[in-house]
């Protein structure tokens, strides 16, 4: 496992948001996250990530204890993340954004920068080489100097995903990435999220509301309900589940079109 | 009216706009950065920033018998006040800004604005102990010669520019260049610049944004350090009450370039410079006889008449000059 959240539980005054959840990621696979809109799951990436503090459980990354760690020691410690909202710095050009994805890795400190030592200029043409590899990875090339916000909708998804996996990852969690694709652009997205797992060997947790993208991506799927894991298992598993259609589609609809057709 | 006044007097208005102007400038970058990361007008900036004019004071003091060379003194200034009021910054927002920093906005200004009630204080306080109260630059002399000892004809027949201006202006543009280097193609300038942008999504990308606002505040406060060098340089003496005037100039000129802006911080300390610069001889131009009526404008006219161009100003640009694009913010 290189992720292993144990019963992690999170309340916002009464609401219970997060109840008790549980979720092993085996290395190198892709596992989802879904359930209903408003069923805990951001909330689930947000303890994961360090900005909310779990009330309960523990966030075990290789090892090692997560809880309590700021965001930015959370990706340090090797958890990237995107957002269900696009926030690229958008007064950046594509390449500065994964420039700042690289931030953790880079070595130069603001010494080096005034006075230009070699350490300075080897890290920084070692972050811009590293982020024309990336750029290139996710087809962006020709956007290099383009300012983030120019970029076509699904280009800037993935921009994000690059800026993500910029501060070398062992873990991506992709909030849902599909969101407002069409769907040739889900097609290269879907093609994306293998490439990052077989290609760099990055684990990769999405939440996502596209089912046909779920289902045929995921080795394994959580269900979350009002902040409680409802399900777990393989596609077919989860599709059948009784409790997931009634989340879903409400209790006593039928099962016949659920799964077949996204949303 | 003769021509050759016309022409001496803008040339005037031009080179000393010009200076104030650059002063100003460098002053208005730390109001700026500030409200670039932290959405806080760092009141306590004008007092940080004369915090540096009275370090620039005490070195010029200290080192005046010796005969060290006048530029090494005036980059042991220099260097000092940086130190001095960059760190001065940074200890400003630990204790006084980042314990409120989820507090409402009006929290962190009225805090400011205690700040720079105390820091006035206390510099009175420490050079009143010394029985020092009017901050006298003790410069060395190649500064008050004419601009490096070499008589340009610039300086005899129009406008007397004297070795230190000549300084100010260099200093200034150097520090300018310097911090956009900084901001646009380093590692920490990106991250301001994310900071600014986004504060929680930089976290998510390893950025720890207290450090950097932290470093904002140190880089800040050292260009606010090298301001009030500078203008005790170029107007000869500070005291502790003599940030405020200038303070609220750089933070309008900030304003007037569009706050968060780091060029706009440039151009609206320019722009103020040469329009206050300008309204203050406008009295010169009352003998053109239908403008007569210039004669009673004088020179202490000319804060009133910058303000007033700055409310026109953002009345038709709310924004400042630079400040419609967010693509500058910082």
């Amino acid at each position: 496992m290189i992720l292993d959240v144990n019963g992690i539980t999170k309340t916002f005054g009464g609401l219970l948001a997060v109840n008790s959840v549980d979720l092993k990621v085996p290395d190198r696979s892709i596992v989802s996250v879904i359930g209903p809109n408003g069923a805990g799951k951001t909330t689930f990436f947000n303890m994961i990530t360090g900005i909310y503090k779990p009330d309960k459980g523990s966030i075990v990354l290789g090892g090692r204890d997560l809880v309590g760690l700021r965001p930015d020691q959370v990706t340090a410690a090797g958890i990237a993340r995107t957002f269900q909202n696009i926030r690229l710095f958008s007064a950046m050009t594509a390449e500065e954004n994964i420039l700042v994805g690289r931030h953790p890795r880079q070595k130069s400190s603001f010494v080096d920068a005034l006075l230009r030592t070699r350490r300075f200029r080897e890290d920084e043409a070692a972050a811009r080489a590293k982020a024309r590899e990336l750029l290139d990875f996710v087809n962006l090339g020709r956007y290099r100097n383009e300012f983030a916000t120019n970029l076509p909708y699904g280009d800037q998804r993935r921009l994000e995903i690059a800026r993500a996996l910029a501060t070398d990852p062992k873990l991506v969690l992709l909030d849902e990435p599909a969101a407002g694709m069409n769907p040739r652009e889900t097609e290269d997205l879907k093609a994306l999220i293998r490439r990052i797992r077989d290609e760099l060997g990055v684990t990769v947790v999405l939440i996502e509301h596209d089912m046909r993208l779920v289902m045929t991506l995921s080795e394994q799927i959580t269900v979350l309900d009002y902040g409680t894991k409802i399900a777990e298992g393989l596609p077919h598993e989860v599709r059948n589940d009784a409790r997931v259609m009634e989340a879903y589609l409400g209790r006593g609809a039928a099962a016949g079109e659920y799964g077949k057709e996204a949303r | 009216m003769e021509l050759g006044i016309v022409a001496f007097v803008l040339t005037n208005v031009l080179v000393k706009g010009l200076l104030v102007g650059f002063v100003y400038a460098i002053i208005a970058l730390g109001y700026t950065m500030v409200y670039g990361v932290l959405q806080l007008i760092n009141f306590a900036h004008s007092e940080v920033f004369i915090t540096g004019g009275v370090v620039g004071f005490e070195v010029f003091r200290i080192l005046g018998p010796s005969p060290m060379n006048g530029y090494l003194k005036l980059a042991i200034a220099l260097i000092a006040a940086m130190i001095v009021a960059g760190f001065l910054n940074v200890l400003i927002e630990r204790l006084a800004y980042r314990p409120l920093r989820n507090a409402p906005r009006l929290v962190p200004l009225i805090s400011a604005i205690g700040v720079s009630l105390v820091l006035q204080d206390v510099i009175r306080f420490l050079e009143g102990l010394a029985g020092r109260f009017n901050l006298v630059y003790v410069l060395p002399d190649v500064f008050t010669q004419r601009a490096f000892g070499v008589p340009v004809p610039f300086s005899t027949a129009i406008v007397p520019v004297q070795g230190k201006d000549v300084i100010v202006i260099v200093v200034a543009i150097l520090m300018l260049v310097g911090l956009t280097y900084l901001v646009n193609y380093t590692r920490l300038g990106r991250a301001i610049r994310a900071v600014a942008q986004d504060r929680t999504t930089s976290g998510l990308m390893g950025i720890d944004a207290n450090r950097i606002i932290s470093l904002t505040f140190l880089i800040g406060g050292a260009l606010g350090g090298v301001g009030g060098v500078l203008f005790g340089i170029f107007f000869s003496k500070v005291d502790p009450y003599a940030g405020t005037i200038p303070g609220i100039k750089a933070f309008t000129a900030a304003v007037l370039g569009g706050i968060g802006s780091i060029p706009g911080a440039v151009l609206g300390g320019l722009v103020l410079g040469l329009l206050e610069n300008l309204i203050g001889v406008l009295n010169v131009f009352a003998q053109v006889p239908a403008l007569g009526f210039l004669k009673s404008i004088g020179a202490e006219y000319k804060d009133i008449g910058a303000f007033i161009a700055l409310i026109l100003i953002l009345i038709f640009r709310p924004a400042g000059l630079l400040g419609r694009n967010t693509t500058e913010k910082v």
